[in-house]
């Protein structure tokens, strides 16, 4: 496991993520891994006893994860999100507007590249989970 | 036309350094082939046969003389001196380098122009009816609602790495010019009782290896919500879909295997949950982007009448000029499919002609429709002689529009790493057999369309005579198939029965056209006497 | 015979392995016999070749003749625009071609 990114000031959750079949059994964990395909609506009603959600990234085009996050952030979720295996540098500008706040890579990820495509866009066209005012709005006021 | 603020300005520009730095980390070795493709997809960047091949965006198939020229510019600078436009309202390049691409990006951009997610797993270009503005059939222009869900689906966080493409399309006239139900998801503008705008909403269309035709699944979405009705549909084909196998990714496949009544109350589900999101542009948004589409001057008391005493000019009056809402006014069709030519192609001199008849008589505007074909959607019928003389005069007055010369082609094996066999050539077989102009009147309309593979990009699926291109045990081999259509009584065409070779497929076609000759009624094109006989009937003629 | 092919990575012309390095000439091909899987291996790693795969070949007269028609088209240009073939003045390109 390659060195992890965070972008949240709270103290990171050392606890185990458990498998989202465990987590909804069992009443004192805190930490839950959602797998690609596994789906993220069922965590909703136990939101409050979640403080970690893992998603696992298999491949790094497998483009779930940005609707699970995002499913969970409207749901009012504002606990750890991260994004956990495949992590290619390109996707993590859409992976925090859909939510996700740390990143677990497989591989190294180069930090002049992650510093790059985080500030490379000014601006966005539509809202999602970051709360980043769209371009309409700019124009409209 | 819509021109970019300095925001839009702004994501174009960004892009470009985006995949420059791409390129450059590609190049450097930091990312390797497989990390890379996904990202040069998403910029319309191919490795094909011959070299790299780039898809620049034509948003709803709309173009000014100034953008027309810098494809023309282009194609002489980084390519070989051509483009070709296709199915989708694009234009592709054959002949690019790696190296030139961010630069090849950046001159696109200084004339608003782009080459964004027009492939790979990609909400794709959105494409609207060729006539948009123009043709007297439409409740509205439909592309100020193309543009806004241009907008909203570019860079979208949640639905840019899908399971597979997802292509728009967006009309407002009963008849279907844009072949409506073969897309993912295809809006028609209508109104209600109530006087109110909104959207019939087809989904679950495509073609390829397993083609499917979109089902209505919403009579009435309101307008203002289309945004978070589309968001619901994207969002619940990317929760289910299968990501295993790739010829089974396409919305249209989790459409057949939930059911069309499941699928429906999944996304209704969803969309009523993005309403309370509120991430729909408000009508201001709306109004602003459809100021730039509001008719352009025409003038009046223009003379209606053409003079017809050169028979050339007034065959080509009859077969490429359409009504026009305004009077006076007439929509002029360019074909680009030269009898023996390369369908969809245009040299960067073709083009600046083009571009210059835009200028000078078209109120600056160029379309290109889904059949590789162009468009001056608005000449005055007192200019078209002018107009008629300067196509003539660079290879672009063919008057074949529809007709059975008007083949669409994928570029197929002569350029396509995906494709089995060629399908040019047989395009080019197939016009110089029926080239006599008496022979193609007779015919009448008979769209004829061919695949080099079973991605379909010919739309062979939709073709009155479809010909799909594939590999038998090494060499080229052609299947035929009847009865496909693209329009508002959009079918799926049917396999008749054992491939042919090259030839063998060009004569079958004419023994199917034969056929038709004998068994039709007055008044029938090839489509009604088909479904009116029957498959059987054909494939009698065809096969002996 | 077997060859290997791809395309060159920064122009994506079409490339062929002669046994040293890489020739956008079929005609330099050589033979890559049971090592085609390692030398692609590296090349690829090395960033000389992108895409590369290995293929079948007859050996005649004019050099190698590649066994499927696409690598053929590939090996020339589109069997549509001669003019725009790596050898247009060559007037037997069809017939090798097709």
């Amino acid at each position: 496991m390659a060195e992890a990114l965070r972008f949240r000031n709270d103290d990171p959750i050392e606890e185990p993520a458990v498998t989202l079949d465990a987590f909804l059994d069992q009443a004192d964990a805190s930490a839950v891994r959602i797998e690609a395909g596994e789906d993220p609506r069922r965590l909703i009603p136990v939101l409050d006893r979640v403080k970690l959600v893992e998603l696992g990234i298999p491949r790094f085009r497998d483009g779930r994860c940005f609707t699970a996050a995002r499913i969970l952030r409207e749901a009012g979720y504002e606990g750890e999100i991260r994004a956990e295996g495949d992590v290619l540098v390109d996707l993590i500008f859409f992976m925090r507007r859909c939510g996700i706040d740390s990143f677990a890579p497989s591989a190294p990820l180069n930090r002049a590249d992650v510093d790059a495509c985080l500030s490379r866009y000014e601006h966005v066209y539509q809202h999602a989970a970051d709360g980043a005012v769209p371009i309409w709005k700019l124009r409209h006021g | 036309m819509y021109k970019y603020d300095q925001y839009d300005q702004a994501m174009v520009d960004a892009r470009v350094e985006d995949f420059r730095d791409q390129v450059r980390r590609r190049i450097a070795g930091d990312m390797n082939d497989d990390q890379f493709k996904p990202l040069r997809l998403k910029n319309g960047l191919y490795l094909q046969l011959h070299a790299y091949m780039l898809r620049v965006a034509i948003p709803y198939g709309t173009l000014d003389s100034r953008q027309l020229r810098k494809l023309a510019e282009i194609a002489r600078k980084y390519d070989r001196g051509y483009g070709h436009f296709t199915t989708r309202q694009n234009l592709q390049y054959h002949w690019i380098k790696l190296e030139d691409a961010p630069d090849i990006l950046a001159e696109l951009a200084t004339v608003e122009m782009h080459a964004i997610q027009t492939s790979g797993e990609s909400i794709r270009n959105i494409s609207a009816d060729q006539y948009a503005g123009a043709a007297a059939d439409e409740i509205c222009d439909p592309r100020p609602w193309a543009e806004l869900l241009r907008q909203a689906t570019s860079f979208h966080p949640e639905f840019s790495y899908l399971p597979r493409k997802f292509k728009i399309c967006v009309i407002a006239a009963p008849a279907d010019r844009a072949a409506l139900r073969w897309h993912d998801c295809a809006l028609r503008i209508v109104r209600n009782e109530a006087g109110e705008e909104g959207f019939e909403v087809y989904a679950g269309g495509g073609m390829g290896r397993t083609p499917f035709i979109a089902y209505k699944i919403r009579d009435f979405c309101p307008a203002a919500q289309i945004f978070s009705y589309i968001q619901a549909i994207l969002r619940v084909w990317n929760l289910h879909a299968r990501r295993d196998n790739i010829h089974k990714q396409r919305m249209k496949i989790l459409v057949h295997d939930l059911g069309e009544e499941e699928f429906r109350r999944q996304v209704e589900e969803v969309f009523q949950h993005f309403l309370t999101l509120e991430t729909d542009f408000p009508q201001a948004e709306y109004d602003r982007i459809a100021a730039y589409f509001t008719p352009p001057p025409f003038e009046t008391g223009l003379p209606d009448d053409i003079d017809r005493s050169d028979p050339e000019f007034a065959l080509w009056v009859d077969h490429q000029v359409v009504a026009h809402k305004a009077p006076g006014y007439a929509i002029a069709n360019i074909s680009l499919k030269p009898i023996g030519g390369i369908g969809g192609d245009a040299t960067a001199e073709q083009m600046e002609v083009v571009a210059d008849l835009a200028e000078r008589y078209s109120f600056d505007e160029v379309r290109v429709t889904h059949a590789q074909n162009l468009v001056l959607p608005h000449v005055r019928k007192q200019d078209l002689y002018a107009v008629w003389q300067a196509l003539h005069e660079a290879g672009l007055a063919d008057a074949n529009l529809d007709l059975v010369t008007d083949v669409i082609a994928c570029p197929g094996l002569d350029y396509c790493t995906l494709a089995n066999a060629r399908s040019i050539p047989v395009a080019q077989k197939i016009q110089r057999r029926f080239a006599e102009m008496e022979r193609q009147l007779d015919l009448g309309e008979l769209k004829i369309k061919i695949s080099g593979c079973i991605n379909a990009c010919g739309h062979h699926h939709a073709g009155h005579i479809g010909i799909l291109g594939v590999d038998r045990k090494g060499t080229e081999n052609y299947q035929l198939l009847l009865g496909g259509s693209g329009a508002e009584d959009t079918t799926q065409a049917k396999i008749t029965g054992p491939g042919f070779d090259e030839d063998g497929v060009v004569d079958a076609v004419e023994r199917a056209i034969e056929r038709y000759r004998e068994l039709r009624d007055p008044g029938e094109r090839f489509i009604d006497t088909y479904r009116r006989v029957g498959l059987d009937a054909f494939k009698e003629a065809i096969y002996g | 015979m077997r060859l290997l092919t791809g395309n060159d990575l920064k122009t994506g012309a079409v490339i062929w392995w002669t046994g040293r390095d890489w020739s956008v000439h079929v005609e330099d091909a050589a033979d890559a016999g049971e090592h085609g899987e390692a030398i692609l291996a590296a090349e690829e790693g090395a960033r000389r070749v992108n895409g590369g795969y290995m293929i079948d070949a007859v050996d005649t007269a004019q050099g190698p003749r590649p066994a499927h028609i696409k690598d053929r088209i590939r090996a020339r240009g589109p069997t549509v625009r001669l003019d725009l073939n790596l050898k247009p003045a060559d007037p037997a390109a069809g017939d090798w071609v097709i």
